[in-house]
């Protein structure tokens, strides 16, 4: 069929089944946005500012598993795109975004609103592609969401000038793939998941390491079922929340600089680390010398570079994590359980050692005491986002998540400002579940202008801000390691959020009780609008347990042994 | 402790013939970190792909990164860590024709080369050998006043 570049890229999107495109027009986009307008294949969400479109994009491909869309113009929206794009990167997120891009014939000009995207984009996105002539426009698109969403899955960039979106060619739109330089891995080598069978049969203390692959595998089930026939404990990254569930008795919980006691120790003392889908993130190893110091390490990742990067691995399984598992679940049939009950015993002494645990107060609202009682009135069916921040590793800690994709956070780039915008493609993808964000006073205001989006679309996202009149982390870092030097993180200047909210169409809430609290998500949740819900919280609350910066993960800082752990002051 | 000690590396990339791959390749050794001590780039006859030879140098551990991390790349089909190869390395030399040609002419033959080009002023000479030799070469050509020195970076073939 003889067709415009810009009606092959909606043909595209909607050949790809998405169903809706989160963006920002301008200049050189425009005439996709014209295509835009007369088609009615998808959605198109008006954003209100290029990050927070890319980051809803994310948040929509997070909650489903599927490939999020963004698309903006050249030079300024696509800058503004960088840090959605580099968000999802760091945390192995689908998505292609399509920017505009200056006519061929200014491209190297300097013309107007100009910008080498490619070359900005490179070290943030798994692929990009710069649209060279219209014949090898459906291709490059069929290439860049078959690359987003195979092998360790990214953000792809596609940049098309706006004369090739003019253009009129022959659009077939390929049924298929061939790319011979990418073919990636999926089914591990045999030979070594035996070895790693043996291993896991002749530990004595192994521990499941699960990180965000999982999540991305969609082996949740896989990794459930191997934890309960095997009977090994498991700790989760970050990323990993919501894998094992909350009330499952072989979760230890989060380890990591923020990890809880047991979690930590048990990397610390046992003798074989099973990494599923896990990267050894600096924060979550803290010294690396130090980091599962007794342990063989079986090392299972769809990314090769990820296996040895930072620690050698004993036993190496390029693969996916769903294939893999397949293989090594019936060659676990015969375990002896009774192996591992020692070591179960001692970790669950460590657990009663050093619970997670706070110390509630009466005076005012601690930060945890709302997470946790988020989870009771929100149930199970909610779907939490956060910031990043104090809030946010508050959220990891005690959020009570049952399964995976409850837990849409910034992982490794820690992007402040993800939150709110992401929470409004997660809405727009499950309108049913209740969507909150939790945030802080300093991030809301990161990404505030969404406020407007979520109310025009009726997008109603809960935004729970956890107020401490600070930038509350980095306040942390100045109370314990920088001699209470407060440097630039006093947020007691503020604005109205209550009235911000209502001046965008939203509802505020402002909650100095408990009481307050209740009564106030428990009319949000049946509200159809979007809303700010300014908590008061303690000021001076720090997150406990603490790994220092560099240190190793068996030293930590314990609420029962911190000073100034958090004080009502 | 091989593992830490920096060694010289000739690795081969095979990678597909399409716009800015060579950008992707050497962003990735900047952005990482990695050095490029030489480099060269020529399409491989009668295909759709290139061949980039690149000089580097660090350690086992550092290799292997390298390695995964080249063939983490889209349009990178290949990537070979030599360890049995030819290498070879081409230079072109300027020298003053007042200088003893015959001299001249005699040094570059011993590294497999010769005089290509003479001017009115100047005589260039053209030597293709092991890089190893290629350094030495350079050294003895010091005694000749060269004007100007040009390398071409090291290509490699698995034996
Ligand atoms: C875009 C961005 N800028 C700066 C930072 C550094 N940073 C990390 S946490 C933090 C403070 C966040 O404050 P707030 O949102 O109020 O959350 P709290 O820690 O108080 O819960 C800052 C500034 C970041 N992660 N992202």
């Amino acid at each position: 069929m003889q067709m415009s570049g810009a009606q092959m890229v909606c043909e595209a999107i909607i050949a790809e089944g998405v169903k809706t495109v989160f963006g920002y027009p301008g200049g050189a986009i425009m005439h996709v946005y014209d295509e835009i307008y007369k088609q009615d294949g998808f959605e198109h969400i008006l954003n209100r500012h290029e990050q927070a479109a890319v980051h809803a994009a994310d948040g929509y491909a997070r909650a489903t598993g599927e490939v999020g869309v963004a698309m903006v113009t050249s030079g300024p929206g696509f800058t503004n795109a960088v840090t959605g794009l580099a968000t999802a990167y760091m945390d192995s997120i689908p998505l292609v975004v399509i920017s505009g891009q200056v006519p061929l014939s200014l491209i190297g000009t300097d013309g107007f609103q100009e910008i080498d995207a490619v070359g900005i984009s490179r070290p943030c996105t798994k692929h990009n592609f710069l649209v060279r002539t219209l014949e090898e426009l459906p291709r490059v698109l069929k290439e860049a969401f078959y690359i987003a969403r195979s092998g360790r899955p990214g953000p792809v960039l596609v940049d098309i000038p706006k004369d090739i979106t003019v253009d009129i060619g022959k659009f077939v739109y390929p049924d298929s793939v061939d790319i011979p330089s990418y073919k990636p891995t999926y089914k591990g080598n045999k030979r070594q998941i035996e070895k790693a069978v043996e291993a896991i049969k002749t530990a004595k203390k192994p521990l499941l390491y699960i990180g965000g692959g999982v999540v991305l595998s969609n082996a949740s089930d896989l990794v459930r079922k191997l934890a309960e026939k095997t009977q090994i404990p498991a700790v989760e990254t970050l990323m990993a929340r919501g894998v094992m569930g909350a009330k499952n008795p072989l979760l230890l919980g989060m380890l990591g600089m923020h990890g809880n006691y047991a979690s930590n120790m048990a990397m610390s003392e046992t003798d074989l680390v099973i990494s599923l889908g896990a990267r050894f993130d600096d924060r979550v190893t803290g010294k690396l010398s130090e980091f599962a110091k007794y342990a063989d390490i079986i090392h299972v990742d769809i990314d090769a570079a990820n296996i040895g990067k930072l620690v050698d691995v004993d036993y190496p399984i390029v693969g996916d994590i769903t294939q893999v598992l397949e293989k090594m679940a019936p060659l676990l049939d015969d375990v002896d359980t009774d192996r591992y009950n020692a070591w179960r015993e001692i970790l669950k002494r460590y657990n009663e050692l050093h619970p997670q645990s706070y110390v509630d107060s009466d005076k005012v609202i601690k930060p945890q005491w709302v997470i946790e009682r988020i989870g009771e009135l929100a149930g199970e069916d909610a779907i939490i986002t956060s910031d990043v921040g104090q809030h946010q590793m508050w959220a990891a800690q005690h959020y009570p998540f049952d399964r995976p994709r409850q837990w849409i956070s910034s992982g490794g780039l820690g992007t402040m400002g993800f939150g709110f915008p992401a929470a409004i493609g997660v809405k727009r993808a499950f309108p049913e579940k209740t969507v909150i964000n939790i945030t802080g006073d300093g991030s809301i205001l990161m990404n505030m202008q969404e406020l407007v989006t979520a109310a025009e679309y009726e997008i109603p996202v809960i935004n729970v801000i956890l107020n401490n009149h600070f930038l509350g982390m980095v306040r942390q870092w100045q109370t314990f390691f920088y001699e209470k030097r407060y440097s630039e993180t006093d947020l007691t200047f503020q604005p109205n959020f209550k009235a911000l909210a209502e001046a965008c169409g939203g509802i505020g809430y402002d909650v100095e009780t408990k009481e307050e609290f209740d009564a106030a998500l428990q009319d949000a949740i049946k509200q159809d609008k979007v809303c700010f819900m300014n908590v008061s919280t303690n000021r001076f609350e720090n997150v406990l347990p603490m790994v220092p910066s560099g240190g190793a993960l068996f030293n930590m800082m314990l609420p029962s042994t911190t000073e100034n752990n958090g004080e009502v002051e | 402790m091989a593992e830490f000690t920096n060694e010289r590396r000739v690795i081969s990339v095979i990678v597909m013939n399409e716009s800015s791959v060579l950008a992707r390749v050497t962003a990735l050794f900047a952005g990482r970190g990695y050095n490029i001590e030489s480099l060269t780039v020529a399409p491989i006859p009668s295909s759709n792909m290139s061949h980039i030879t690149i000089a580097t140098n660090g350690s086992a551990k550092v290799m292997e990164q390298i390695t995964k991390q080249l063939h983490k790349l889209i349009p990178v089909y290949k990537v070979i860590e030599h360890e049995e190869m030819v290498e070879k390395e081409m230079v072109l030399v300027k020298f003053p024709i007042a200088e003893n040609l015959s001299d001249i002419s005699a040094l570059c033959a011993t590294y497999n080369g010769g005089i290509v080009n003479v001017g009115t002023e100047m005589v260039i000479a053209q030597v293709a050998d092991e890089p190893k030799r290629i350094k030495h070469f350079i050294e003895a050509a010091q005694r000749y006043n060269p004007c100007e020195i040009v390398r071409g970076g090291v290509v490699a073939i698995e034996r």
